[in-house]
C-alpha cells in the first residue's frame, strides 16, 4: 500500500535534552523522520525542547515547537496545530511515554488525533513487565522467571519464588534507570524502594538473575503487510549484568551457529507480530546461556532506539527514515534502498566488516561517583570503529574513545595494569569497569589461561582469542627490536599484518621507544597506506553509491576521484560532558551551508548517535577515529582522489567540532586549516600571549597568572588574592576546574590536578600546558557573546547572553537569557565593543566566544559601565550556545561561519540572503542546563567551574520569568504553585535570596530557613515559618532532611559557599533529589524561578512556534 | 597461529587478476587447486556452504570476514562431506566458541581434504567476481605461474554435468519423523540434509538417485515427488528432464533450485547463466499471489527463463533483480522455486512452501 492520503499533518515528538540513556541518536533518528515525511509532503509539526538539535533546525519542519515535553503542552500544540497523527517512535522513551500520557489523558481522542508507528497496546504491552511476560509466555517463549510488585512487602513476598540474586526494574523507565542486582536481603529491600521510587507507575519487575549470559540484540522492522528483516543482530562482549548501553558491542553477532541464529531471528519476529508493532523499527533483546544455548527474550523496544542508531550507522540501512516511511503506510518492498537505488529495502543487509561500539563514561567529573558498570546506564557517549577484522574495530574504537589510549594497550596506559599482581588484576577484571578491556588484555598478555579469565569475567573465549590474535602480533613486533632500526627492519607484509590487527602508528611508536611522527614516516617509505573500503549494505553485491567509507589495510582502495572543489570537517568524536551534540550541530550545519555554496562536502568522524554520521549528511563520510593518524589517512586519500579527478581540497575545518579537531589543528599543513589559523587558537589559549592582548586592547581582565608547581600557585594567590579559580589550560568543559577560598583548598585543588590520573592521560601538566589561576570575582553575572569576524575584519555579533547563575558555575551548567534582559545598554555596547577589538586582534577568520565578568557595582563604586566589565577569556571557535543563539534570533551563524572561514565575507553573505538580521519580537530566550544527578545519588548535587551537565533545553516567552518557568519544566524541574518553600543560604547570596523569599512569600508560600537565613530574611520583614537547625548541631529545630524527605517541602534552595561548609548542604542536596523536590542552588535561579512562578499565575502556558517568533523580523516588538 | 607456520599462498583468476593470502585447510599435492570461484554473503551457516553439493566444482569466497567462530558439528553438515573445491576467506578463527562445536573448522577442512586461502581481501574479490563474473581459477602454495597456467586451464561449471559426482546412486529410505503417512521420493540430484529433514516431518522418505526411471519411480507408489537441489549447469544433467517430463502429471511434484530448472526445462524452458549466481541469506524474493516478501536462502548461478515457461505461471519474484524464483504449473500438479525454503542455513520465512507440497498431495494431484 502506498502513502496514506488521509493524513495531512503529523506531529512529530522529539527527546528533549541530552540524558544518560537518551542522547543524540534521536536528533539523527527525529531529523531524518521530520526530511522524510515532509519529502513525503506532509505539513510537519515538531515538539521538541532541546535546541541544540538539527531537528530543532526551522528549515526541517512547517512549525517547530521548542517547548517543555510535557502532556499539558503537547496538548496546547494539539489544539493550535490540530494534526491528524502523532509519530512517537522516534523519540526515544521521552517521546512514546508521552504518547501513552496523551493517549490515557484522552488527549488524542479529545483532539481526534491518531498515533502512527505505534498505538498504544502495543506499546503497553512492550513495556509493562507483566504484559510483556505473559505475551511471551502465549507465544511460547522463554523469559527470566519474574514476578511483579507494587510496595515492598508485596516484593518480599514473592521473592521467594525465585530466590536470590535477583535483576530489580522498574516499569516504564529509560536506559535501565533505578534497575539493579540484589544479591543479599538488605541490597534487595533498598533497591525495591528505589525501584518502586524510580517507576512513574510504581511498579517493579524482580526476575532470575542471568548474569553472565551471553547477550544479543536484533534490530527488526516491519510493515504493516507484515514484511519483517533484521537490520543487524549485535553481540555484547560485555555479558548479561552491564547495561546495554554500556557494553561493548559487536556487529554482526560473532559467535551463534546459523540454526541459534535464525532460532533467535524467528523469535524476534513473535515477539513483533504478539506485541503488535505494525510498522517501524524495535530491537528484541535476548540472553543466552553459553553453556547449553538456552534463548531467553528479555526485552523489547517497539521504537526505533540507540541500538537502531548503532545498527543503522554499522549497516548504512537507515532504519528512522525507513520506519518514518512505514508509519505513513508505505510497505518494505516499496521503499528503495538508497545505498544501491536498485534494490528495494525489504531484505537483510550483510556487512563485510565488524563494528565496534564501546561507551565513554564520565565517572572522573563526578567526585564519590564509582565506575561499576551494571544495569543500569551511566555512560554520556559512544564511539564506534569498523574494521575488516573484531580486532582492528577494536583498537580504532579504543582510540576513538580521545582517553589517551592508543589502542587496546601497547601504550603508556598499560604501565599502572602491568605493575598490578596477577591475582589483583583477576580481581579487577572480575568488576565490569570502564578499564576492564585493558586489564583483561594485560592478563591474557602476561599469559593467564584465557579459560580462567573467561570464567572470572564471563567474556565469550572467542573475543579473548582474538585479543590474544593481537597480543601475539605485538610479541611478533617486538621481535625486531627497538628505535629507528627496529622500523627500518619491518617489511612490508609485517607492516601490514601490523595494521590488520589495527594497531596505530601511536602503539608501534610506543612499543619501539620512537616518536609517532617516525613510525608514520617510516610506513609510507614502505609503501603501507590504508586502503578505504565501503559500506553499502550488502557486502559489495551491488554497486554502492553511497560514500560512505572506513579505512582498513587491504589491497584496494574504493575512494572515488572527484573533480569539485571540497572542504573536509572533522567532528566532534564521543559525546561527553562538555563536548556534545551542540558540536555535531556546528559541522552538519558546514556541510549544509558548504554543500549549498557548491563545495564537495567530506565528514570524519566516530559517533554513530549523531546527524554528522548520516550517509547523506555530506558528501562524503569517512567514519574513522579523530586521532592524527587517522585524519593525516584521510586527509591523504582525498589530496589523491583530488588529483585524480581534477579537484581540489580547499582545506580543513577545525573549529566547530570542540576540543577533538583543535587539538588536531597544529598537527595539519597550517595552509590546510580554514578560517582563524592555528597560532591565534593559540594565542587565545596560553596565558601570557592573550594577557598582552588585553593590555594592548586595554580592555580589563581579572588578576592571575600561571604555575606548574603548587610554589609557584601559591605565589600568584599572594599577589591576587582569595577567592581564586584554579583550571587547567586546553581543557574544555571546565575539567577540574575550581574556586579555592584558602590555601588548604588551594593545596587539595593542585593535588587533583597534578595527581588525577585522568588529567594526566588527557595531556597532563607541563610548562606547555600550565595551570591558569585567576581571581574569582564575586557578585559578578557572567556573559557569554557568540560572533563572526570575516577576513576583510567585519564582525557580527551573534549574540549577548546573560548567565543566570553568578559567575563561577560553569557556563555549560549555567541558565541564560538571550536578550540580556538585566544589562543595560549601555554595558551591551561596552561587551560588544570588546568582542569586536578582541576578534580583530587574533585576526579570527570564523566564530568567536567571549567570556565575560560584569560586576554589579557596589554602593559607591563607579556604575560606568566600562569600569564593570572584565574578560575572563576567549575561544576562536565554535561554543556550545552558538545553536542556542540560531534559535533565539533566527541567524544561521554557523551557516554564515562555515562560508566565512572558506574565505566569503559578512558584506557577500548579506547579499546573498544567508546573513540576516537577529529577528526582535520582544520575546526572550532561556537556555537550561540538564544535569545527571539522578543517575548518581551519591554525588553532590552543587554547581561549580567544572561543567556537569549532559544536555540543555530552551524555553521561549514574552518575559523573561515566563521564558525561565518553561526552561524549568523543559529540564524536568516543575516548580510548584503553593506550598513551602525551603531556604538555605551562603552569606554571599542573602540579599539575593532575600527578594526571591519576598517574591515567594508574596505570593503566599510558606518560607522556612536554616537559623542565619532565617534571621536575615525576618529582619527583612519576611515572615518565616519554621527554622531549621543545622545538621551537627545543638540547635533547636526541625531537621531539614525529615522536612524534605517527608514531603512537608515543595522546593529547596539552598547555595553552598564553594566547597566550604558542605556537608550539611549536601544531606539537604540528596535528600531532595531523593524526594524529587526541586532544588535551586544559587540564589540568582532562586529569584528567576519566583518570579516565574508569579508570571505563569498571571497568564496562561502560551505555545508558539519558531518559524512564528522569527517570522516577527528585525524590526518589530520593543527589542 | 603463529607467523612462522604461515604460508603464503596466491589465488590466481583466468583473467590473470592475482590476490595474496596464507595457506588453511588441506594441502593438496602440488599446491593447486582448481575451481570455479563464487562468492557467498551469509553472516552465519559456513558449514551448511561448504558441505552443500550444490557446490561441487567451485570454490567459495565468503565476503564476511570471520570465518570459523562457533567451530563445526556433525548436526549442521549438509552431506556427508564437504563439495566445494576450496574456501577463500579473510580470517579465520583462531578459536572456536559455541556449545554446539565438536571441533574446530579448519582440522574438519583438513580432515575432509578441502584446501583454502585465508588473509585475502576477499572484498576485492568479490568485487572482481561481480563486475567479471564467477570465473575459473587456481590458488594455493604453488608459485605464481604454476598457478596462472592452473588458472588458464580451469573449467567453468557450463557444460559440466556435475550431478553424477554428488547424486548417491543407492538411496535411501528416511522414515517420517512425526508418523505423518505420505510417502515421497526425492530424486537426489545432491540432496541437502535440511531439505530431507523438511521432507520427513510430511511422510516417509525415499531418497533415490539422479539416474532412476520415472517407471522406478512411480513404483515406489509416492504421493508427491521431489526434485532437488544440485551442482553446476542444469543444461548438462542427463536424462533427468526426460524423468521430470514422464512423471509430470502423474504425481504432484515440488522441485527446489536445480530442482526447479528440471522441472521448467520439462515443460520447454531454458536456463541462463546469471553473471555471478545468488549466493547468500538476504535476498527479498516477492510472492506474487499475496505480496509478502520472503527474506531467503540462494544458491544458484543458472536461472530459468520465464518467457519461455508453458502450462506455468510465475508464483515468485526476486526483487532485486526481477529473476525467476518460482513457479506452479497450471494444468498439473507441480511447482517449484529456484531458492531454499528448507534454509540451512539461512531465514525460515518460506518454509511455508513444504506445507504447500502436503496440501497438493493431499489434494491427489488436483493443481
Amino acid at each position: 500500500m502506498p502513502r496514506r492520503d488521509d493524513l495531512e499533518s503529523i506531529l512529530i515528538l522529539g527527546s528533549g535534552p541530552i540524558v544518560i540513556g537518551q542522547a543524540c541518536e534521536f536528533d539523527y533518528s527525529g531529523t531524518q523522520a521530520c526530511r522524510v515525511l515532509r519529502e513525503e509532503g506532509y505539513r510537519v509539526i515538531l515538539a521538541n525542547s532541546n535546541p541544540a538539535t538539527i531537528m530543532t533546525d526551522p528549515d526541517f519542519a512547517d512549525a517547530t515547537y521548542i517547548e517543555p515535553l510535557v502532556p499539558e503542552v503537547i496538548e496546547r500544540i494539539l489544539e493550535v496545530e490540530k494534526p491528524d497523527a502523532v509519530l512517537p517512535t522516534l523519540g526515544g522513551q521521552t517521546a512514546l511515554n508521552l504518547a501513552m500520557d496523551l493517549h490515557n489523558s484522552g488527549a488524542l481522542e479529545r483532539h481526534g488525533v491518531e498515533l502512527i508507528g505505534a498505538r498504544a497496546e502495543p506499546i503497553a504491552t512492550a513495556e509493562d513487565r507483566a504484559l510483556f511476560s505473559r505475551a511471551m509466555a502465549e507465544i511460547g517463549l522463554a523469559t527470566p522467571r519474574s514476578v511483579i510488585a507494587h510496595d515492598l512487602d508485596e516484593a518480599k513476598r514473592l521473592v521467594g519464588e525465585i530466590g536470590l540474586p535477583v535483576v530489580i526494574r522498574p516499569a516504564y523507565i529509560l536506559g535501565g534507570k533505578g534497575t539493579g542486582i540484589a544479591a543479599t536481603p538488605g541490597e534487595f529491600e533498598q533497591m525495591v524502594a528505589a525501584g518502586l521510587d524510580a517507576s512513574p507507575i510504581t511498579e517493579v519487575l524482580i526476575e532470575e538473575s542471568i548474569a553472565g549470559w551471553k547477550e544479543y540484540e536484533l534490530e527488526v522492522m516491519r510493515d504493516h503487510a507484515d514484511n519483517c528483516v533484521v537490520i543487524c543482530s549485535i553481540e555484547n562482549i560485555d555479558p548479561m549484568g552491564v547495561h546495554t548501553g554500556d557494553s561493548i558491542t559487536v556487529a554482526p553477532a560473532q559467535t551463534l551457529s546459523d540454526v541459534e541464529y535464525q532460532a533467535m531471528r524467528d523469535a524476534a519476529f513473535a515477539v513483533l507480530r504478539r506485541v503488535g508493532v505494525e510498522t517501524g523499527g524495535s530491537n528484541v533483546q535476548f540472553a543466552v546461556d553459553p553453556a547449553d544455548g538456552r534463548q531467553v527474550v528479555i526485552e523489547m523496544n517497539p521504537r526505533v532506539s540507540r541500538s537502531s542508531a548503532l545498527a543503522s550507522k554499522a549497516t548504512g540501512f537507515p532504519i528512522a527514515k525507513i520506519a518514518a516511511k512505514l508509519a505513513v503506510g508505505y510497505t518494505l518492498p516499496e521503499i528503495p534502498n538508497d545505498i544501491t537505488r536498485k534494490t528495494p529495502a525489504s531484505f537483510e543487509p550483510v556487512i563485510d566488516y565488524v563494528v565496534t561500539k564501546v561507551p565513554r563514561w564520565a565517572f572522573e567529573k563526578l567526585p564519590g561517583s564509582s565506575p561499576r558498570l551494571g544495569t543500569q546506564m551511566q555512560s554520556v557517549g559512544e564511539a564506534m570503529a569498523i574494521g575488516r577484522t573484531f580486532p582492528e574495530s577494536l583498537q580504532k574504537a579504543l582510540r576513538s574513545l580521545e582517553q589517551g589510549r592508543f589502542g587496546l594497550n601497547c601504550d603508556p596506559g598499560e604501565v599502572a595494569l602491568d605493575a598490578l599482581d596477577t591475582a589483583e588484576l583477576l580481581d579487577a577484571a572480575s568488576v565490569a569497569t570502564p578499564d576492564r578491556l585493558f586489564q583483561v588484555e594485560s592478563l591474557l598478555r602476561r599469559g593467564v589461561d584465557p579459560d580462567l579469565v573467561h570464567d572470572r569475567t564471563k567474556i565469550d573465549p572467542w573475543f579473548l582469542s582474538e585479543m590474544l590474535g593481537i597480543i601475539s602480533e605485538r610479541e611478533a613486533l617486538a621481535e625486531f627490536g627497538q628505535g629507528a632500526a627496529a622500523l627500518e627492519a619491518l617489511d612490508r607484509r609485517s607492516w601490514r599484518r601490523a595494521k590488520r590487527f589495527g594497531f596505530s602508528d601511536a602503539q608501534i611508536g610506543y612499543l619501539f621507544g620512537v616518536a609517532e611522527d617516525e613510525v608514520r614516516s617510516a610506513r609510507l617509505a614502505a609503501g603501507v597506506e590504508p586502503t578505504y573500503k565501503t559500506v553499502d549494505t550488502c557486502a559489495a553485491e551491488f554497486e554502492a553509491e553511497t560514500p560512505y567509507h572506513y579505512g582498513t589495510y587491504e589491497d584496494t582502495t574504493e575512494v572515488a576521484p572527484s573533480s569539485r572543489e571540497k572542504v573536509l570537517i572533522l567532528g566532534s568524536g564521543p559525546n561527553r560532558i562538555g563536548q556534545g551534540i551542540e558540536f555535531d550541530y556546528c559541522c552538519v550545519h558546514a556541510c549544509f551551508a558548504l554543500g549549498d555554496a557548491g563545495y564537495e562536502t567530506v565528514m570524519v568522524n566516530c559517533n554513530p548517535e549523531t546527524v554528522s554520521t548520516d550517509y547523506d549528511t555530506s558528501d562524503r563520510l569517512y567514519f574513522e577515529p579523530l586521532t592524527e593518524e587517522d585524519v593525516l589517512n584521510v586527509i591523504d586519500a582525498e589530496r589523491r582522489s583530488a588529483e585524480q579527478g581534477g579537484g581540489s581540497l580547499a582545506g580543513v575545518i577545525v573549529s566547530l567540532g570542540g576540543q577533538t579537531p583543535l587539538k588536531l589543528a597544529d598537527r595539519l599543513d597550517p595552509e590546510l586549516v580554514l578560517g582563524t589559523p592555528a597560532a591565534s587558537i593559540d594565542a587565545a589559549e596560553d596565558r601570557d600571549i592573550w594577557a598582552s592582548v588585553c593590555a594592548r586592547l586595554e580592555i580589563p581582565q581579572p588578576a592571575g597568572g600561571t604555575a606548574t608547581t603548587l610554589a609557584e600557585a601559591s605565589g600568584v594567590v599572594e599577589r591576587i588574592g582569595y577567592p581564586a579559580l584554579v583550571r587547567p589550560s586546553y581543557v574544555l568543559g571546565g575539567r577540574a576546574m575550581e574556586i579555592v577560598y584558602s590555601d588548604d583548598d588551594l593545596e587539595r585543588a593542585w593535588k587533583a590536578i597534578a595527581t588525577d590520573g585522568t588529567l594526566g592521560r588527557e595531556g597532563g601538566l607541563s610548562a606547555l600546558r600550565p595551570v591558569l589561576i585567576d581571581r574569582f570575582l564575586e557578585d559578578a553575572t557572567e556573559v557569554d557573546v557568540d560572533a563572526i569576524r570575516d577576513h576583510a575584519g567585519d564582525v557580527v555579533i551573534g549574540g549577548v547572553m546573560e548567565h543566570v547563575e553568578e559567575a563561577g558555575v560553569h557556563s555549560g551548567d549555567s541558565a541564560c537569557a538571550i536578550p540580556p534582559v538585566g544589562l543595560s545598554d549601555a554595558t551591551v555596547s561596552v561587551l560588544e565593543d570588546y568582542t569586536r577589538r578582541i576578534a580583530s586582534e587574533l585576526g579570527v577568520q570564523g566564530l568567536i566566544n567571549v567570556q565575560f565578568a560584569v560586576k554589579r557595582p557596589a554602593v559607591g563604586e563607579p556604575t560606568d559601565a566600562g569600569a564593570q566589565v572584565f574578560v575572563i577569556e576567549a575561544n576562536p571557535r565554535a561554543s556550545r550556545t552558538v545553536p542556542f543563539v540560531a534559535k533565539a534570533t533566527g541567524v544561521p551563524l554557523v551557516k554564515v561561519a562555515a562560508r566565512v572561514m572558506c574565505g566569503a565575507t559578512l558584506e557577500e553573505l548579506r547579499e546573498e540572503g544567508l546573513l540576516t538580521e537577529p529577528v526582535k519580537g520582544g520575546h526572550v530566550a532561556v537556555k537550561e542546563a540538564v544535569l545527571p544527578w539522578t543517575r548518581f545519588p551519591e554525588v553532590d548535587s552543587v554547581l561549580g567551574p567544572e561543567m556537569r551537565s549532559t544536555g540543555e533545553v530552551m524555553g521561549i516567552g514574552m518575559s523573561m520569568p515566563l521564558a525561565f518557568a518553561k526552561s524549568q519544566l523543559a529540564a524536568g524541574d516543575v516548580l510548584p504553585d503553593e506550598g513551602t518553600v525551603f531556604f538555605s543560604l551562603a552569606d554571599r547570596d542573602k540579599a539575593v535570596g532575600e527578594e526571591a523569599a519576598r517574591v515567594l512569600s508574596s505570593l503566599g508560600f510558606t518560607i522556612v530557613a536554616t537559623s542565619g537565613t532565617a534571621e536575615h530574611l525576618r529582619d527583612a520583614g519576611i515572615p518565616v515559618g519554621d527554622v531549621v537547625a543545622k545538621l551537627h548541631s545543638d540547635e533547636a529545630g526541625s531537621d531539614g532532611v525529615d522536612l524534605i524527605s517527608s514531603g512537608q517541602v515543595q522546593l529547596v534552595v539552598n547555595s553552598p559557599r564553594g566547597r566550604g561548609p558542605r556537608a550539611d548542604g549536601a544531606h539537604l542536596r540528596r535528600a531532595a533529589g531523593a524526594a524529587k523536590v526541586p532544588l535551586l542552588t544559587t540564589a540568582a535561579a532562586a529569584l528567576a524561578a519566583a518570579r516565574g512562578i508569579a508570571d505563569r499565575r498571571d497568564r496562561e502556558l502560551e505555545v508558539r512556534s519558531l518559524q512564528s517568533y522569527h517570522a516577527a523580523g528585525p524590526s518589530d516588538g520593543p527589542g | 597461529m603463529s607467523s612462522s607456520s604461515v604460508q603464503p599462498a596466491a589465488i590466481v583468476l583466468a583473467d590473470g587478476s592475482l590476490f595474496e593470502g596464507e595457506a588453511i585447510g588441506a594441502h593438496p599435492d602440488g599446491g593447486v587447486t582448481t575451481g570455479e570461484f563464487v562468492f557467498n554473503t551469509v553472516l552465519s551457516g559456513y558449514q551448511e556452504v561448504i558441505s552443500d553439493p550444490s557446490y561441487a566444482g567451485q570454490v567459495v569466497t565468503f565476503t564476511y570476514p570471520h570465518i570459523g567462530n562457533y567451530g563445526v558439528n556433525r548436526a549442521d553438515n549438509e552431506a556427508l562431506r564437504p563439495h566445494c573445491r576450496g574456501v577463500v576467506v579473510r580470517d579465520l578463527s583462531r578459536r572456536a566458541s559455541n556449545h554446539r562445536s565438536e571441533g574446530s573448522l579448519e582440522d574438519w577442512l583438513t580432515r575432509h581434504g578441502v584446501p583454502g586461502i585465508a588473509g585475502v581481501d576477499t572484498r576485492r574479490l568479490t568485487k572482481h567476481l561481480r563486475d567479471h563474473g564467477a570465473m575459473p581459477g587456481a590458488f594455493g602454495t604453488a608459485d605464481e605461474s604454476e598457478l596462472t597456467s592452473a588458472a588458464g586451464g580451469a573449467g567453468g561449471t557450463d557444460g559440466h554435468d556435475y550431478v553424477i559426482d554428488v547424486t548417491d546412486p543407492a538411496g535411501r529410505t528416511v522414515p517420517s519423523v512425526n508418523g505423518a503417512p505420505r510417502r515421497i521420493v526425492a530424486l537426489d540430484l545432491g540432496v541437502k540434509d535440511t531439505i530431507v529433514e523438511q521432507l520427513v516431518q510430511l511422510g516417509s522418505v525415499d531418497v533415490v538417485g539422479s539416474g532412476t526411471s520415472a517407471a522406478d519411480v512411480l513404483a515406489r507408489e509416492p504421493d508427491g515427488v521431489f526434485i532437488s537441489n544440485g551442482p553446476g549447469d542444469p543444461a548438462a544433467v542427463a536424462g533427468v528432464a526426460a524423468t521430470v517430463d514422464a512423471l509430470l502429471g502423474e504425481v504432484p511434484i515440488f522441485g527446489i533450485c536445480m530442482g526447479q530448472q528440471m522441472l521448467a526445462s520439462a515443460l520447454g524452458a531454458d536456463t541462463y547463466k546469471l553473471p555471478f549466481g545468488h549466493h547468500g541469506g538476504n535476498h527479498p524474493v516477492q510472492d506474487l499471489d499475496t505480496g509478502r516478501v520472503e527474506i531467503t536462502s540462494q544458491n544458484h548461478n543458472y536461472c530459468v527463463d520465464p518467457d519461455q515457461l508453458t502450462g506455468a505461471r510465475v508464483t515468485h519474484r526476486n526483487l532485486n533483480d526481477g529473476t525467476l524464483e518460482g513457479f506452479a504449473c497450471t494444468e498439473v500438479a507441480a511447482f517449484a522455486v529456484q531458492y531454499h525454503p528448507e534454509a540451512g542455513p539461512g531465514p525460515h520465512d518460506s518454509r511455508y512452501l513444504f506445507g504447500r507440497f502436503a496440501e497438493l498431495m493431499d489434494r491427489k494431484g488436483r493443481p
